[in-house]
C-alpha cells in the first residue's frame, strides 16, 4: 500500500506492529559488516534452513531477522532469541540445530555460547545484563540490533516516519527549528556546532532552491558509527533529513557515502526507494504539500571530502578541493545555493527529538553537551566495538565499564578521540568528562567519535607519526601550510623514530605547528599538526627517550629496536613458521637462533610466540 | 591491452550526460575494466562537453581510481588506527613478501593487486584485510599465507 495521510501511516504502524506480535519466539542474527566476516551469513542460512516450519513445540517462531550491528562486532556472530533476550556469541552454522531445539523449543540456555565475563569469568544470559550493553543509553543507535535493517515495515512497526508526520502536520518548520535548537543538539560529526542554529540560518537565507546533505563520508581511521547506523538503520536518517528539509524549506537532499562502504549503499537505495514506492518520499509526502527527493552520491575515496566545502565540490563531480569559508555553506554551498549539511548521527536524533521532545533531550547528558554520543571503541581494550553513551561520562567508565579494561591487564597508556585531527590523552585524563568542551579543553576533540585505546606497548612517536604519514597523503595539496608544513613536520618526527633528531628538532617542529593551524584553508591542515601537539603535551619524555637515548621504550620503532630469543623458548617452530624473511632456524625442541642480518624487526615471531621466548631489546 | 568498449555509451549514460555525474561515471568505468582505460577517459570527456584534463584530474585525485590495470584479486590492508594499533604494518609487511610486490602494485602475472586503505569501517575486529570486498578479520601473522589461498 502506499501512505498517502498521516492515518494510513498509522494504520500501518498498527498493522505492523501487529504482525510483529504475532510470533512468540524470534530469532534475530545480527548482519553488521562485523558479524558477516565472521560469518553471520552462514548462520542466517542455516536458520532458515532449519526453520521453514514456522511452528515448533507450540511457539510461532519468526524465522530469522537479520538486523544491523549491535555493536559487540568482536564477540559475533551474534544470535539473540526474544522475547528471552538470549544472547549468543560466536555462533557457528553447527550450533544451530541446538537452539532451535533446545533454546526455542524448550526454552532453555546453552551454556557454553553464552557471553562470558572476562573479569569475572561468569556467563551472562541476557543481553541487558552484559556489561558492555548495561552502561549505555542508546538513542542515535536505538534501533540497531532490533529490526531488520532493510525492511520499511520492521521500521514503522516501531513507530518509524510518526515524527515525519508529526513536524509535517502539527508543527511550523519555525517550531521544528526552535524544538531542535532547545534540544541543545549539536553536530556529531565533531564541530559540535548547534544544529538548531545551522539550520535557522539556511531557513532565513532567500533563495528559491536550497538543499540538505548527510555527511556519511566518515573518513576518521578507527571510527565506524556512521557506517553502523547506514547499514543497519538507514530509514532513521533518512527521516531526520526528511524533518530538516521542511524546516528550512528544501526539495532536493543527499547522501554522501564513501567509497569503502558498499552496503551502506545498497541498504540506503533500499531505504529510498521503498519510500518512494510508499509516497514518503516524492510529491505531496502524507499529503500535506511537502514536496523533497534524496540521491545518494558515491564517494571516490578521499578523506579531504568530509570537509563540507569539498564535499559539496565531489557531489557537483568536481574535485574535492575545500575553499576559503569567509561565507559559510549553510548561505552559499552546493551549486552556490544554501545548504544544510549535518552528519549521520544527527540526523538519526533529529527523529526522537521531535518525537519525546526537546526537554527530554536536554534532560540527558549536561548542559553544554547535551544527549548521547555514539563511538568506536577499539584497540587494545578487551571488549571492542559500537557505543552510546550518555555525555558527561568518564573516560574511566567508558574503557573499564563498557570496554572491560586493557587486553592482557596491561598497563592503560592512552587514549586517542577525534581521529587524525584529535589527540591523545594519557592516564591522568582518565577521569575526565567526555563532552564536547572538555576534551577540546583537554587538547583533544571529541570528533566523529572514534576511541582508540592504546597499552604500553604502544609507541606514541610511532601513533603521532602515523596520522601525519596519513594526513600527509591526504592534504589535497591546495595550500601550502598544509601541503608542505605537515610533510616537513612528518619528516621531523620520522627522524625521531629512527633516533636521528635533535632537542632543537622538536623546538622546530612546535614551532612549524603553529604556522600550519594559523595558515591553514580548511579544517584537515587547521586540524593536521594536532596529533604532534597533543602527543608532546603529555608524552614529551617519551619523545626525549627516542631523541637522547636512541631507544623506543615500547619497543615499536624498528631502527631502535631488535629482537632475540631468550632461554623459554621450547622449540615449538611456531616462530620459523612466521617468519618470511628465514631469519630463524633451529630444529624442534631445541632453542631457535635468530640470524640479525636477516632479521627485519617486522615482529611477526614476537606476535606468535606464547612462551614470551622472545625479547624486544 | 584491448578491451571492448561497445558498452562505455550505456555506462555513461546511467547517470545522465551531465558534468555532475562525472564521478559517478568514473565509478562505473572502474567497475567495468577494473582500472580507468585513457579511450574512456577521452570518450567520458567527450560526452559530458568537459576538457579531457577535467576528468584527469578527478581519476588522479580520488584514491579509489586507478590508472593501471589491476588484479583479478585485489588485497587491501586496512592501516586505520585501530588496526594500526593491534599491528597492520605487519601484516603489510608478511603480504608483500609473500606477493614479492609492494603496496599499491600489482604482480606481473596480473593474479594480484595489494593495497593499503585508510580505514573499511571494521574496526573492532582490527587488523582487518579485504580480499574482493570480502572482511577478514582478527588477521594474525599465522593466517596470512591461508587468507591468499582462500576463494
Amino acid at each position: 500500500m502506499s501512505i498517502g495521510t498521516p492515518q494510513q501511516l498509522e494504520q500501518l504502524h498498527h498493522e505492523c506492529s501487529a504482525a510483529r506480535d504475532r510470533f512468540q519466539k524470534r530469532v534475530i542474527v545480527c548482519c553488521g559488516t562485523g558479524c558477516l566476516a565472521n560469518g553471520a551469513a552462514a548462520i542466517v542460512g542455516a536458520f532458515q534452513k532449519a526453520l521453514r516450519e514456522r511452528e515448533i513445540n507450540g511457539f510461532t517462531v519468526e524465522a530469522v531477522k537479520e538486523t544491523g550491528c549491535h555493536g559487540f562486532c568482536e564477540q559475533g556472530p551474534l544470535v539473540v532469541i526474544e522475547p528471552q533476550g538470549t544472547f549468543y556469541t560466536r555462533v557457528k552454522p553447527k550450533d544451530v540445530a541446538g537452539i532451535i531445539d533446545k533454546s526455542i523449543a524448550e526454552n532453555q540456555v546453552i551454556e557454553t555460547l553464552l557471553y562470558k565475563n572476562p573479569v569475572t569469568q561468569t556467563r551472562i544470559e541476557r543481553y541487558p545484563d552484559v556489561p558492555f550493553f548495561s552502561h549505555q543509553q542508546r538513542i542515535a543507535l536505538r534501533n540497531l540490533g532490533k529490526i531488520a535493517a532493510n525492511d520499511i515495515r520492521e521500521y514503522v512497526a516501531v513507530g518509524g516516519y510518526q515524527a515525519l508526520a508529526k513536524a509535517l502536520t502539527t508543527m511550523t518548520p519555525d517550531q521544528i527549528i526552535k524544538d531542535i535548537t532547545t534540544s541543545g543538539l549539536r553536530g556529531r560529526g565533531g564541530a559540535g556546532f548547534s544544529t538548531g542554529k545551522k539550520w535557522r540560518t539556511c531557513a532565513s537565507v532567500k533563495d528559491e532552491r536550497r538543499y540538505v546533505i548527510c555527511n556519511g563520508d566518515e573518513g576518521d581511521p578507527g571510527a565506524f558509527m556512521d557506517r553502523s547506523i547506514m547499514e543497519g538503520d538507514p530509514h532513521s536518517v533518512l527521516e531526520g533529513m526528511m524533518i530538516c528539509a521542511y524546516a528550512v524549506g528544501s526539495q532536493q537532499g543527499y547522501i554522501y557515502v564513501r567509497e569503502e562502504y558498499p552496503l551502506a549503499v545498497i541498504h540506503l537505495q533500499k531505504a529510498i526507494d521503498d519510500c518512494e514506492r510508499e509516497g514518503l518520499l516524492g510529491d505531496n509526502i502524507l499529503g500535506t504539500g511537502f514536496s523533497f527527493r534524496i540521491r545518494i552520491a558515491r564517494g571516490a575515496g578521499a578523506f579531504v571530502c568530509g570537509e563540507s566545502s569539498a564535499l559539496m565540490k565531489s557531489v557537483a563531480g568536481e574535485v574535492g578541493e575545500p575553499r576559503a569559508k569567509y561565507i559559510r555553506s549553510v548561505i552559499k554551498g552546493l551549486f552556490d545555493k544554501p545548504t544544510v549539511l549535518n552528519n549521520v548521527e544527527t540526523f538519526a536524533n533529529v527523529p526522537i527529538i521531535i518525537s519525546n521532545g526537546a526537554d527530554w533531550y536536554k534532560s540527558i547528558g549536561v548542559p553544554n553537551s547535551t544527549g548521547t554520543k555514539a563511538f568506536s571503541l577499539v584497540g587494545k581494550v578487551k571488549n571492542t566495538g559500537l557505543i552510546e553513551v550518555p555525555m558527561g561520562i568518564t573516560l574511566r567508565e567508558i574503557i573499564y565499564d563498557i570496554g572491560g579494561g586493557i587486553i592482557n591487564d596491561r598497563p592503560f597508556k592512552a587514549v586517542q578521540t577525534g581521529g587524525p585531527s584529535g589527540g591523545c590523552l594519557p592516564e591522568s585524563k582518565l577521569d575526565l568528562q567526555v563532552d564536547f568542551d572538555s576534551l577540546t579543553a583537554a587538547g583533544s576533540m571529541m570528533g566523529s567519535g572514534g576511541m582508540i585505546v592504546m597499552d604500553d606497548r604502544t609507541c606514541i612517536v610511532d601513533v603521532a607519526k602515523y596520522f601525519l604519514e596519513f594526513l600527509v597523503s591526504e592534504s589535497c595539496g591546495k595550500c601550502v601550510p598544509c601541503r608542505e608544513g605537515l610533510y616537513q613536520l612528518h619528516r621531523i618526527v620520522t627522524r625521531v623514530t629512527e633516533g636521528n633528531a635533535t632537542e632543537e628538532d622538536l623546538a622546530r617542529a612546535e614551532k612549524l605547528s603553529e604556522a600550519i593551524v594559523t595558515g591553514s584553508l580548511c579544517g584537515l591542515g587547521q586540524s593536521g599538526a594536532n596529533p604532534f601537539l597533543s602527543t608532546i603535551r603529555y608524552f614529551r619524555d617519551e619523545y626525549l627517550v627516542h631523541i637522547r637515548e636512541k631507544r623506543c621504550p615500547a619497543g615499536v620503532c624498528k631502527p631502535l629496536i631488535r629482537y632475540e630469543i631468550n632461554d623459554k623458548c621450547t622449540g615449538c617452530m611456531a616462530c620459523i613458521t612466521a617468519c618470511a624473511y628465514t631469519a630463524i632456524t633451529g630444529k624442534k625442541k631445541q632453542i631457535h637462533v635468530l640470524d640479525q642480518d636477516k632479521c627485519t624487526k617486522c615482529g611477526a615471531c614476537f606476535a606468535v610466540c606464547t612462551y614470551q621466548a622472545i625479547d624486544v631489546i | 591491452m584491448n578491451h571492448d568498449f561497445s558498452r562505455l555509451p550505456e555506462l555513461i549514460e546511467r547517470h545522465g550526460r551531465s558534468p555532475e555525474s562525472l564521478i559517478m561515471i568514473l565509478q562505473e568505468i572502474q567497475r567495468e575494466y577494473r582500472y580507468l582505460p585513457c579511450e574512456a577517459l577521452m570518450q567520458t570527456a567527450e560526452a559530458l562537453g568537459v576538457p579531457l584534463s577535467r576528468v584527469f584530474s578527478a581519476a588522479t585525485f580520488y584514491n579509489v581510481f586507478s590508472l593501471n590495470p589491476k588484479g583479478e584479486k585485489v588485497i587491501r590492508v586496512c592501516v586505520g588506527t585501530a588496526c594500526h594499533i593491534r599491528g597492520a604494518k605487519l601484516i603489510q609487511d608478511q603480504l608483500e613478501n609473500f606477493l614479492n610486490i609492494k603496496a599499491g602494485n600489482t604482480s606481473e602475472d596480473m593474479k594480484y593487486t595489494l593495497e593499503v586503505v585508510a580505514c573499511v569501517g571494521a574496526c573492532a575486529m582490527a587488523p582487518v584485510v579485504t580480499v574482493n570486498e570480502k572482511y577478514h578479520g582478527s588477521v594474525n601473522p599465522g593466517r596470512v599465507k591461508k587468507l591468499l589461498k582462500d576463494k
